[in-house]
């Protein structure tokens, strides 16, 4: 019956594709604890996730070492601002970077000292200056100091 | 029986067995884990308290390595302004990354909009992140099983599977997931899962300065966020696409989109 | 940094990570599935039904489906940001998405289809390689001619009657069999849009048997508008020679294209008066229902796709051909245009329902606009821009001018 030969001929190749997947499929690919809809993956992914790199510390890593700036900043306006949203991550510090660049441009204060006086929003507390009046282009750093935030502002001499 | 008619039962035979069996691997996956696991992540946002700063995006940017400059993010913020006539103005400048140094809206094509003060009869800015659906339409469309909820609820990217088809983005109803500049796989956010499994907090509640962030465990009833959701008034975002999100709002305004 | 970036523009608000992520090629998907569809109803039509003025076009177009059937994975593999790991889709598949669908329903058309063309040849087959085999000092190119026609008709050499009228009853079943499973290979592409409950205007239990009834319309006209070029070069060929013979092969050429164009012709009409009336109905019912979506997508399909859809789609694409067709007299001279135009619009078509439903944003209050690549700067736009469309367009012709080689289908006097 030549009409079956076609036929054959799928069947083999879907046999050669069967047995290829054997191979091929990651051995813990398969339906996990949440079924097959949601739960069908690579178990091995989970543990690669959690191997990924860390690279914000927290406060409680900067006080073991840097406790004179983390607890003057406690005391002031800024005692909720996390280190490293100004100095950026630590990473591996000090061992990889040595120091942490700090971020000394205007914008960076200008994200909550821009004042926008929102109705409902905890924004308009915060005390703000209009950035195109208040001395425009100039770093706030030179006038304050974001590490005693409660103290009026101090003109340093450079 | 002869030879010939041996050999072709043999590989009908053996044909049968490996067409069924393979058709089994496919129907009936192998069920390889199965429980109930003692953690449910659940996250809580309190838009009066979100001040714009925007620290929990650049925060995420570097804590999960997508390119800081590039226009797609695992979190954003939006400013919504609301004037007398009820005109709503939203936007979200490059995602919010550099905060809200202006009160402008956005209006794409390098056009801005200017509201006067005295017209603003309501302001705010409302974070959004993945809300790790209980029922997430993304997993539900992957073709190859390359993005998955897992047993504590977060639903996360196989980067080494995933063939970049693109249809998981386009299934999320709330605009969360983009493929990685750098990967070309899919990727959003995934409450930091490599610190939350090691108890530490995402990188953006870490950052948040003013507490608008929280992120908790829903099966356990003396979760301080668990309490939230369960004592006062919360909100869930788009909840008519059945996907059961988990991320909860205080003060969700109906002018949120 | 963002590829995406690239051709989409965004305007008003709009999240940030949408961008207009399927462009081109997902247009072209659905584009040639649906000719593979609709030439393989067409082929269908008359083995099924033996519609006799559709004998010359049916075999045509049975190639035809199978050249447009290697060429449609190659606009996926264009789009996918990792296409070496497309066979993903064959190892750990997620049937829950329409996607996983793809590659058992393009393995089991692909078969049907060979094995199909296989029944209709083999005889063919088994004639070139005897007539090979007896010759001594075979050239490079005879010799893999006869290796290529011996292996491929998996040594069932027996041509006598009986065994020719089984392949002419598995021709028939399988063409029965095909139809479904061709309609199945374009309707689950519509399901793909169908099912995405996050895109308002996709979102539709519609979509499925619009994108079918739409694919056999351009799969219908594919093969018409081929097999008038084919019969109009034929023309040509006798009405140069000016020998009687030559006259008379030129009235029977006429005749016989005359015939299966009238027939096929009313095929087209009946089909895209379903894909018209499907379309036209899921637009009432949206504006009708006026759902939350409803301003944005007015705002969409009225405005700024306004020409995309009415203009080009429903008029150039479907008023004007139909009525160029249904004028008393048709002439081949009508028909092409009008065919061409048919093809056009249902392109449109494919253009209209891809990039429309990615035009507005998840906000409602949006819009990205596309644009196409047209010079491509880099191998992504040249994938997803003006460069990859040329290639997808021009691989079938080439695939079935290969093709033709074994299985020929360009003469006159065909075996059946």
């Amino acid at each position: 019956m030549h009409v079956l030969r076609p036929l054959y001929v799928v069947l083999t190749l879907v046999a050669i594709i069967f047995i290829a997947r054997i191979f091929w499929i990651p051995d813990d690919f398969g339906i996990h604890e949440q079924g097959y809809t949601y739960g069908w993956y690579r178990q091995t992914n989970v543990e690669e996730w959690k191997d990924f790199t860390v690279k914000y510390r927290g406060r409680d890593f900067c006080i073991n070492c840097h406790a004179l700036q983390t607890q003057k900043l406690a005391s002031a306006h800024h005692k909720n601002i996390e280190c490293e949203n100004c100095h950026g991550p630590a990473l591996a510090h000090p061992a990889e970077p040595l120091k942490l660049v700090l971020d000394r441009s205007r914008e960076l204060c200008l994200r909550c000292h821009t004042r926008l006086i929102y109705p409902t929003s905890q924004r308009s507390q915060i005390k703000g200056i209009n950035p195109d009046q208040h001395n425009p282009g100039l770093e706030c750093a030179l006038c304050h100091n974001p590490h005693e935030a409660s103290r009026p502002q101090v003109r340093r001499s450079k | 029986m002869n030879r010939r008619c041996f050999i072709k039962l043999a590989v009908k035979g053996t044909a049968a067995v490996v067409l069924a069996k393979g058709l089994d691997g496919i129907f009936r996956p192998a069920t390889v884990h199965a429980g109930t696991a003692p953690r449910r992540f659940v996250f809580l946002v309190d838009t009066y308290k979100c001040i714009g700063c925007g620290f929990c995006v650049k925060a995420c940017k570097l804590e999960n390595e997508i390119p800081f400059n590039a226009n797609v993010s695992r979190t954003w913020v939006e400013k919504y302004v609301v004037n007398a006539e009820g005109e709503v103005f939203a936007d979200t400048p490059q995602e919010a990354r550099n905060g809200f140094i202006t009160g402008r809206i956005d209006l794409g094509h390098g056009k801005f909009k200017d509201i006067p003060q005295e017209k603003i009869k309501k302001a705010f800015f409302v974070p959004k992140l993945c809300n790790q659906c209980a029922k997430p339409s993304c997993v539900q469309v992957c073709p190859v099983g390359a993005t998955y909820q897992n047993a504590d609820g977060v639903v996360l990217v196989d980067r080494k599977w995933c063939i970049g088809c693109g249809y998981c983005i386009m299934a999320c109803p709330y605009g969360m997931r983009f493929f990685h500049p750098v990967h070309h796989v899919a990727d959003k956010c995934n409450f930091c899962y490599h610190r939350i499994s090691q108890g530490m907090k995402p990188a953006c509640v870490q950052a948040c300065p003013t507490g608008t962030r929280q992120i908790g465990n829903i099966k356990d009833p003396e979760d301080p966020v668990t309490k939230i959701i369960r004592t006062q008034r919360v909100a869930v975002h788009k909840p008519e696409y059945g996907t059961d999100p988990q991320v909860y709002f205080i003060g969700l305004s109906e002018e949120v989109r | 940094m963002v590829l995406e970036s690239l051709w989409t523009v965004k305007e008003f608000f709009v999240y940030p990570n949408e961008y207009i992520y399927w462009a081109i090629q997902i247009v072209m998907y659905p584009f040639m599935t649906g000719l593979v569809a609709g030439a393989f109803v067409l082929s269908s039509l008359y083995h099924l039904f033996d519609i006799k003025p559709l004998k010359e076009i049916a075999r045509f177009a049975l190639v035809f489906s199978f050249a447009l059937l290697m060429v449609a994975p190659l606009t996926l593999l264009m789009h996918l940001a990792h296409p070496e790991r497309s066979f993903y889709v064959g190892l750990t598949p997620h049937f829950t998405s329409a996607i996983a669908a793809f590659g058992v329903v393009l393995f089991v058309y692909a078969s049907i289809v060979a094995s199909e063309l296989w029944f209709l040849f083999r005889k063919h087959l088994v004639e070139v390689s005897l007539k090979l085999k007896g010759k001594a000092n075979k050239s490079l190119a005879e010799k893999i001619k006869y290796w290529a026609h011996k292996i491929l008709t998996l040594g069932a050499m027996d041509v006598s009657d009986a065994s020719l009228k089984l392949d002419a009853k598995a021709v028939k079943i399988l063409a029965g069999v095909g139809v479904p499973i061709a309609c199945f290979l374009h309707g689950y592409a519509g399901f793909i849009f169908g099912s995405v409950k996050a895109n308002a205007l996709w979102m539709t239990p519609l979509m499925p048997v619009i994108f079918i009834m739409s694919a056999i319309v351009s799969g219908v006209a594919f093969c018409m508008l081929i097999y008038i070029v084919i019969m109009e070069m034929k023309k040509f060929i006798a009405s140069r020679k000016r020998s009687t013979t030559s006259s008379n092969t030129l009235k029977e050429i006429k005749g016989v294209e005359m015939n299966a164009m009238q027939t096929t012709v009313k095929y087209l009409i009946f089909f895209m008066i379903f894909s018209i009336s499907l379309e036209l109905l899921d637009l009432v019912f949206r504006s009708y229902t006026a759902v939350k979506s409803w301003d944005i997508l007015r705002n969409v399909i009225y405005g700024k796709d306004f020409i995309n859809i009415f203009l080009l789609q429903y008029f150039l694409g479907n008023l004007v051909p139909f009525i160029l067709l249904l004028l008393p007299g048709l002439t081949v001279r009508r028909a092409v245009p009008a065919l061409l135009l048919v093809l056009f619009g249902i392109f449109m078509m494919r253009w209209n329902v891809v990039i429309g439903g990615q035009s507005f944003s998840l906000t409602f209050s949006g819009y990205m606009d596309y644009q196409l690549p047209i010079i491509p700067r880099s191998l992504e736009t040249f994938k997803e821009g003006l460069g990859g469309v040329l290639l997808i367009a021009v691989m079938p012709f080439i695939l079935f001018w290969i093709f033709n080689k074994i299985f020929p289908v360009l003469e006159t006097k065909g075996t059946d």
